[in-house]
């Protein structure tokens, strides 16, 4: 049951064209730092990993509107709870298919953003994984401040406020990773990223079993 | 096996007003029920405790199985009318049979003809007909039924009343909502009043 309803969001995350949207604008705010730094190679170089974890925060905002309010509008959560489904159990659902469609989608295109700031190959590789320790987490905080932010007027700009603060920590360790060294940053951000993946889906269905009332 | 449907003492609360208290209802396999009332006397209210979707501030509901016909068709748009019905068809059970239900719910609603064309494209009468057809395909017991007859015409209220009767002769059961009356012989009648109104 659980698979079909994953199935239904992935399909539902990549015919809106939302990956697409999410891709431009992550490639677009990483290019903003060339042009507002300058053509400095080495400074480039050097920030570029914090960047692109930067461009990744603000893209992750992106597809928030669309992954719970219009659901709730269609009366899709109403019949999903008819059946019996725990809303905590959908939203954990929501979030892995909310991850299919952001995280590759997004991992993809840090290595053209690499390209574009002039990252070394190793720097990347650093990049790449800390995005697949982060990500998880931006999808889970994503459907939950959806889950919170539906139905409200300006739903966008809200989440945007409730979001950012709270995956600051995220951003810390996913970018003090690239500083080098051991593995004590990724296992922090490791450590944040599972608090938030099992922490979110919980917040999101009292959320979403809120708004029904 | 325990009735399709039964309240008991039921209480609800919204926005911090009573809508109703002390509510019984009990349907039996092959019953039915109608409410009636005036608006936001919490008719749909009813409904939704009846689905799980509000809790009772006291009492008990049990409705093992159920299916709502709420307000919204909660049919994906982009998709054809036959996929997004058997989108839910598949959760209700029976993967391997879920193609037949679809087909035959859509039949049912006179809306095979248009099984393949996006939800999108439907009007609000062929709208509300398919989410009856959603209904129709659940298989469930309970037929949880919000206002049906809002945006049909004279031909799909009759088929409407011909389906609550095949689902009540196969040993379903119907809560209805509505201000259309429906030829539903012999269906109990619920009147909501309200507190205020009842404590006069």
């Amino acid at each position: 049951m659980l698979i079909a309803l994953v199935a239904r969001d992935v399909r539902r995350g990549y015919a809106g064209g939302g990956a697409t949207l999410v891709v431009i604008f992550f490639l677009l705010v990483a290019t903003l730092f060339p042009f507002a730094i300058g053509p400095d190679a080495a400074l480039l170089a050097r920030i570029g990993g914090g960047v692109i974890w930067a461009a990744a925060l603000l893209a992750a905002l992106l597809p928030v509107e669309r992954l719970v309010a219009p659901d709730l509008e269609q009366g899709v959560f109403d019949q999903l709870a008819t059946r019996g489904l725990s809303m905590a159990l959908v939203a954990a659902g929501r979030t892995v298919a909310h991850w299919l469609c952001f995280a590759p989608p997004l991992m993809a295109a840090a290595v053209a953003a690499a390209g574009l700031l002039g990252l070394p190959g190793a720097l990347l590789w650093r990049v790449e994984l800390g995005l697949l320790i982060g990500t998880p987490a931006l999808a889970a905080l994503a459907v939950a401040v959806a889950a919170l932010t539906a139905g409200f007027r300006g739903a966008g700009a809200l989440a945007g406020l409730l979001m950012l603060p709270l995956a600051v920590p995220l951003l810390i360790f996913g970018a003090g990773a690239l500083a080098g060294g051991g593995v004590g940053a990724f296992k922090l951000l490791a450590a944040t990223s599972l608090l938030l993946v099992a922490g979110s889906p919980f917040v999101a269905g009292a959320a979403i079993r809120a708004g029904m009332d | 096996m325990s009735a399709p449907l039964t309240l008991d003492g039921v209480a609800c609360m919204r926005g911090g007003r009573l809508l109703f208290e002390g509510f019984d209802l009990r349907l039996a396999a092959g019953e039915a029920a109608v409410v009636t009332g005036p608006n936001g006397v919490g008719k749909s209210s009813l409904l939704r405790l009846c689905a799980g979707l509000l809790a009772p501030v006291a009492g008990r509901v049990v409705a093992p199985s159920r299916s709502l016909l709420g307000e919204a068709a909660a049919l994906d748009a982009d998709l054809s009318l036959g996929r997004a019905l058997l989108f839910w068809a598949r959760l209700d059970g029976a993967r391997d049979a879920a193609r037949d239900r679809v087909a035959a719910a859509l039949a049912a609603v006179d809306l095979a003809v248009l099984g393949d064309v996006p939800v999108t494209m439907l009007s609000t009468g062929q709208r509300r007909r398919a989410a009856l057809a959603r209904v129709v395909a659940s298989g469930a017991a309970l037929w949880l039924l919000d206002e049906p007859a809002n945006g049909l015409d004279v031909a799909a209220v009759a088929r409407l009343e011909a389906l609550v009767a095949a689902h009540r002769s196969g040993g379903g059961a119907v809560l209805i909502a509505t201000h259309v009356p429906l030829a539903l012989p012999d269906a109990q009648a619920v009147t909501l009043r309200g507190p205020a109104a009842a404590s006069c």
